[in-house]
Formats: C-alpha cells, sequence, structure tokens
C-alpha cells in the first residue's frame, strides 16, 4: 500500500502523455485503493492502529463478539470461536448470495441474521453503533486479504444490475457514477480527490462524519451529492452496487478499518 | 487526466465552428427572460456552491474561493472565447454540443432519471439566474 505513491505518479504522467485513453473500465493494473489518494497525515492515521480511530469500533465490536445476548442467550463467539480463525477472509466474500433470500446479502445483513436466527435478538438498525462495531471487527479479520466475491451463474444478475447502475446517468445533475470514478479519478471536484471507488476500507472512519460509516451510507452520500433519488439502507440496488464495487476491486486488499477525509 | 484528450477535442471542434459563421446550434441568441442579466448577482451564483456548483468543476478568476475544481477549463477569459449566446447555450444544455460532456443542463428538466424530490421538475438555475451567469461570464474578457 504505502509503497505506491511513486507508481501513482508514473502512471498519472504515463496516461497524461498517451492522452487518448477511452473512457471506460480502469485497467487492473491501474487500479487504486482511496487510501493512495490520502494526505500523508491521514495515512499515518490510517496505518497506525494507536492513531486509527476506527480502531475503537474494532475493539467495541471484539466486546460484542463475546457477549451473550439474546432470548437464545448465545454470543457470536460461542458459535464461532476465535474470529482470527472462523471470519478470516469473510469480509473479502460479501455480498454474498443467500440461499434463503435468493439474493446476494452484504455484511450488515449476514450478521443480523445471525441476530435474529441465532441468537433470537431483534436485528441491529443500519450505521448503528452496535452494527458497525461488529461489521467492523468481522471485517478486520481480512485486514490484507484479496477481495474475492463470487460471481457468475446465480449472483450474476445481481452484479450486472450494480453494474447498470454504477454506468447509469441519474440525479439532477445528471452523472453517472463512472463519469467521476472511472473518468475523472484523481482529479478535484472542488478541494477532494476524486478516488475510483473501492470498497476496500469499510466501515470506514471519514473525517467529516467524525465517525465511522458503512459502504452505503458512502454510496448514499454520492447519490445526495448529483442530486439522485436515495435507497433506504439495505435496499436490494444498494446491495447490488456493493457487489459490483466489490467485483471491480477483485483482488484490492481489505484495508477495514479505513480512514477517508 | 484519461478525458483530457476528450475534453480537448471537444473544445476544438466547437472553437473552429465559432470562428466562422456561428451555427444555429452552438448558440442561444435572445434572453430567457427578454431582460439582461445582472453580472453581480451571476458571479454571487458561479462561487455558490449549493446554487451555481460551477467551481465543483472549474476554477476561475475567484482569489477569494479556496478550493476550485480541476475538471473542466479554466472560466477565465469564457467572455473572450464566446459570444453571449454561445454562453447561453453552455449553460442551458451542454450536451447539446458534447453528448458525453459532464457539465449538466442547468435549464432543462427532461432526460432525466431518478431525480430526488426536491428537484424533480426544477431546472438547476431558473430562466434569470441563467441570464444573471451569462451576463457574469460575457465580462470575464481576460
Ligand atoms: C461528481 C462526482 C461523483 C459522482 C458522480 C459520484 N461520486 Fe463517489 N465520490 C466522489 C468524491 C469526490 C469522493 C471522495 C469524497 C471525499 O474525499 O470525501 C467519492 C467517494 C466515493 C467512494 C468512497 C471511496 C473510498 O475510498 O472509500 C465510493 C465507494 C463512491 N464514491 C461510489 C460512488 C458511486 C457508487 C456513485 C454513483 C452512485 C458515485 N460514487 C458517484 C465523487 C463522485
Ligand atoms: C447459535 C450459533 C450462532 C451464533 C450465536 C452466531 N452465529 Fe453466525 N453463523 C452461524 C452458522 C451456523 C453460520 C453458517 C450457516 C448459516 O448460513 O447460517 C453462521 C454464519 C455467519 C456468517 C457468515 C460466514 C460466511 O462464511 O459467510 C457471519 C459473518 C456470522 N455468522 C457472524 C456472526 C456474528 C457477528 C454473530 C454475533 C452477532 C453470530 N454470527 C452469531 C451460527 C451462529
Ligand atoms: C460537473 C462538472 C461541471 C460543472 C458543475 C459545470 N461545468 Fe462547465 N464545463 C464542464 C466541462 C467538462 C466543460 C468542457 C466542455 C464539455 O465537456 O462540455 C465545461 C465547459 C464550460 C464552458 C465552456 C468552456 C470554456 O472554454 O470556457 C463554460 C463557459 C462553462 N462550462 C461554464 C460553467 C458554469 C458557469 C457553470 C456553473 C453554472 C458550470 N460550467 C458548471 C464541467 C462542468
Amino acid at each position: 500500500m504505502s509503497g505506491r505513491a511513486p507508481h501513482l505518479l508514473a502512471a498519472l504522467s504515463v496516461i497524461a502523455l498517451a492522452g487518448a485513453t477511452f473512457a471506460g473500465e480502469i485497467p487492473m493494473t491501474e487500479r487504486r485503493s482511496g487510501y493512495d489518494f490520502l494526505s500523508r497525515e491521514t495515512r499515518a492515521m490510517q496505518d497506525d492502529d494507536t492513531a486509527n480511530p476506527g480502531m475503537l469500533a474494532v475493539l467495541e465490536g471484539g466486546a460484542l463478539w463475546a457477549r451473550k445476548t439474546g432470548a437464545a442467550g448465545r454470543a457470536c463467539a460461542d458459535c464461532h470461536g476465535d474470529a482470527g480463525a472462523s471470519m478470516k477472509g469473510v469480509a473479502a466474500r460479501y455480498p454474498a448470495f443467500d440461499a434463503t433470500l435468493k439474493r446476494p446479502v452484504n455484511l450488515e445483513q449476514r450478521i443480523n441474521r445471525c441476530r435474529a436466527d441465532r441468537q433470537q435478538a431483534p436485528p441491529l438498525a443500519y450505521e448503528s453503533r452496535e452494527l458497525l462495531a461488529l461489521t467492523a471487527y468481522v471485517a478486520r479479520q481480512s485486514r490484507g486479504l484479496p477481495i474475492d466475491v463470487a460471481f457468475g451463474g446465480r449472483t450474476q444478475p445481481f452484479l450486472d444490475n450494480g453494474r447498470a447502475a454504477f454506468y447509469r446517468r441519474q440525479g439532477q445533475l445528471n452523472l453517472a457514477c463512472s463519469q467521476c470514478h472511472d473518468d475523472n479519478w484523481g482529479r478535484r471536484l472542488a478541494g477532494n480527490v476524486i478516488p475510483q471507488a473501492h470498497p476496500t476500507g469499510y466501515p470506514v472512519y471519514r473525517l467529516e462524519w467524525q465517525g465511522l460509516g458503512s459502504l452505503q451510507r458512502r454510496l448514499r452520500n454520492c447519490l445526495v451529492g448529483i442530486r439522485a433519488e436515495s435507497y433506504e439502507y439495505g435496499a436490494p440496488e444498494l446491495v447490488e452496487l456493493e457487489l459490483f464495487l466489490m467485483w471491480r476491486a477483485r483482488g484490492m486488499a481489505i484495508e477495514t478499518p479505513g480512514v477517508r477525509p | 487526466m484519461r478525458f483530457a484528450a476528450g475534453f480537448v477535442a471537444a473544445c476544438c471542434v466547437v472553437g473552429a465552428a465559432s470562428g466562422g459563421a456561428v451555427r444555429a446550434q452552438d448558440s442561444i441568441p435572445s434572453s430567457l427572460t427578454g431582460a439582461k442579466g445582472d453580472p453581480v448577482r451571476g458571479r454571487a451564483i458561479v462561487t455558490n456552491r449549493q446554487l451555481g456548483l460551477c467551481l465543483l468543476c472549474h476554477s476561475g478568476p475567484f482569489p477569494e474561493e479556496r478550493f476550485q475544481g480541476n475538471l473542466a477549463p479554466d472560466l477565465a477569459g469564457a467572455g473572450k472565447r464566446w459570444s453571449e449566446g454561445q454562453l447561453r447555450l453552455r449553460i442551458v444544455d451542454s450536451s447539446r454540443i458534447t453528448p458525453t460532456t459532464i457539465m449538466p443542463a442547468y435549464h432543462r428538466t427532461d432526460g432525466l432519471v431518478r431525480v430526488a424530490p426536491a428537484w424533480r421538475g426544477k431546472p438547476v438555475l431558473n430562466a434569470e439566474q441563467i441570464e444573471d451567469v451569462v451576463a457574469f461570464l460575457t465580462t470575464l474578457k481576460d
């Protein structure tokens, strides 16, 4: 991660010289995590577990993992044991197909399934402190592992929907996600560098939020930015976008908890 | 960077056309309100990040504005490069010049999808605001 800056600069100047690249998907070798666009200070904050504010949530998630709750009186740990072993690589595979719902579910939804079915506790609200903490704790166990969502077969139609949404112009400003994140990454939208929109660090600690937030919260922010109709948290359309973004970032390393501006 | 080639190509085609006789579709010659806009109000709209949004993408001669975008040409000199009518068309609906442009159509409500309820059926700027912006842009001679 940290050694990439010179590469990035080199890549940018090559592109500037070559000039005639066409709009469309970012070639695999030019993909950059949002981390690469951070200031030196923000990178240092993400890199140092004692300075990364997202680590507080991870610690809280670890406590929740071990706490018995719900009518079943079971803790996550009672069934899953050591998260470092049982949850390793799990976040890198989500959203994943849920055979009962017959559609992909994201990590938050998967955790809530265990809350409801296995712990017999009420599901946690989206963006609640507890759900973010548990999600951050589970995703932290995949830090450094390559994103590897399943595609093809039964997830393919959902991935295709996500892709279509990414390339569709929408909202009063009539912009597609791709027009910023594929075609204009690295440039400045007012004061903000446009990243490539890889979901490598979620849930992330966003300085602007002064707190942790999910990938869906981030997507809703971008939708509001282009004055498009938003979606409810957990909406199938948002999960499809998440799935597409994870596929688009396949092979890139999970960084949770990421820090973003 | 990636799109720079596209931008330059688009600007030169249009620029060539504007050098000679101005094509009808390259210009909206008359005011949308029938009156002249107010350049002072126009400047305020251009620099307002909630209203004009121009500085999300453009930079320009606005020394007091710290964060300016670099997705689009600098607005300095726009009033020298383009006639009033050409500027009006570019603000009303740039996609009539370059269909793939990222610049929003500021005075069009059709052909949009999934617009948030608060903005539905409303153009980004009303006719009077468009005229104010055009009046301001024509003052950007250098
Ligand atoms: C007008 C340009 C623009 C459009 C259109 C846009 N975004 Fe963004 N997006 C941004 C900017 C700028 C940021 C970074 C904001 C910051 O630095 O705080 C961002 C951040 C993101 C991130 C976070 C990346 C990270 O490193 O954590 C994701 C994911 C994302 N956008 C997805 C989308 C999706 C999906 C869409 C379409 C629904 C979309 N964006 C539309 C400009 C845009
Ligand atoms: C009573 C036992 C039990 C409890 C308690 C429980 N789970 Fe599970 N969990 C399971 C079983 C069994 C599966 C896999 C089978 C299935 O699909 O239900 C599973 C699957 C999962 C998965 C998906 C793993 C994968 O490889 O896709 C995640 C993530 C998960 N649980 C997280 C949690 C969290 C977080 C908690 C606590 C909030 C929790 N679970 C509590 C039994 C439990
Ligand atoms: C989302 C990005 C975006 C926004 C917002 C935007 N523009 Fe543009 N604008 C562009 C791009 C890109 C071009 C280059 C030509 C093209 O692609 O259409 C352009 C071209 C122009 C031009 C002609 C280029 C030249 O030579 O000067 C003018 C004038 C202009 N814009 C004015 C404005 C004004 C005024 C606003 C605000 C009311 C605005 N733009 C908002 C992206 C934007």
